[in-house]
């Protein structure tokens, strides 16, 4: 369980943020995350909210996106999302792909109330 | 309401100690590998099976990772070269600034091999670069040969994975193709060994992985002419 280090990570980055922007209020953080990145949505967003609760950024939202492994073919140049079926190309069949994405841990970004 | 874009990684201040770590690492030609597992799959029993292999003369050193006790640190120091127990004290993984801690007070000069064994656990250690050339996964036969498909990070970010105690299949369930097939399934480029750290079976696969890898980094030749 390494989620609370991670939403950990996300407040310093917020804290951060915040005190560049006195005049605002962050009201939600979006991330994203891979289905490779080996951290638990849900589990992240127990941690957060025990992480902001009792602090001036509640009710600070966080909002998870998932991202799904892609993989690139090298016959036909296609992208796809990979699918429990395997990493062959759902396109034209060809065994040979390589990995595009899917292990993101990204802050993607903050919405801001100015107050 | 505004929204400002980040586009910045969560581990940033990790992976900025790790690229420290990295570059350090590179400049005294050390080759850093970064082993990982579940409790139990056998990490330190290779470590000292890879220690005892090795020549006193040999530039080697051990961090290794656990929540609590120093007994895999006792265990590796028997065979002579320098070990140091990072105690996480609860947390389930190591990160970059603990390896840079222990670090602290050796001379990296005196050094070409740095084992790093991390604490057991097949999903947090996925998430922290601890500046490692590479990550190593070892997984037991008395496992599931399903867990690369459940651990899929840890293999994926893997680039060899050693099957050990392969002593014990006539007992176990196991089945090694069905592994090997689950592995290559989540990381179709990652190296696969199988070993037995009790009787010693396919141990020289290993070596013979570990000297490559030496090699490759130009570390051997380079420290030999010195």
């Amino acid at each position: 369980m390494h989620e609370l280090s991670i939403a950990n990570a996300i407040m310093e980055t917020v804290r951060a943020e915040a005190r560049k922007r006195p005049g605002a209020r962050v009201a939600k953080v979006g991330v994203r995350i891979g289905v490779l990145a080996g951290v638990d949505p849900e589990a992240l967003s127990f941690g957060f909210e025990v992480l902001v609760r009792g602090t001036e950024f509640e009710p600070l939202v966080l909002e998870i996106e998932s991202r799904p492994r892609r993989h690139r073919c090298q016959r036909c140049e296609a992208a796809f999302d990979v699918s429990d079926d395997g990493l062959a190309c759902p396109a034209c069949g060809a065994t040979e792909t390589v990995f595009i994405s899917g292990d993101e841990l990204e802050l993607a970004y903050l919405e801001l109330e100015e107050s | 309401m505004s929204r400002v874009p980040l586009a910045k990684k969560v581990l940033s201040e990790n992976n900025r100690l790790a690229a420290g770590l990295r570059a350090r690492f590179r400049q005294h030609s050390i080759l850093c590998l970064n082993l990982v597992s579940s409790p139990g799959a056998g990490k330190t029993s290779l470590l000292e099976r890879t220690l005892e292999r090795f020549a006193a003369s040999e530039r080697v050193a051990v961090l290794t990772g656990d929540i609590q006790t120093d007994n895999d640190a006792r265990r590796l120091a028997r065979c002579g070269f320098p070990v140091k127990q990072i105690t996480t004290g609860g947390a389930c993984h190591l990160d970059a600034r603990m390896v840079e801690r222990a670090l602290a007070d050796w001379q990296l000069d005196g050094l070409n091999l740095l084992l790093i064994e991390n604490v057991g656990n097949l999903v947090c250690p996925s998430s922290y670069d601890l500046g490692e050339a590479a990550k190593i996964v070892v997984l037991s036969v008395a496992e599931g040969d399903d867990k690369p498909l459940k651990y899929p990070a840890m293999f994926f970010k893997s680039d060899l994975l050693v099957i050990n105690k392969i002593d014990l299949l006539p007992y176990v369930s196991f089945d090694v193709a069905r592994a090997r097939e689950h592995a290559r399934r989540v990381h179709p480029g990652i190296d696969i060994l199988e070993v037995s750290c009790t009787t010693g079976e396919g141990l020289e696969d290993w070596f013979r992985w570990l000297e490559r890898r030496r090699d490759a980094s130009g570390i051997l030749n380079l420290k030999s002419e010195l």
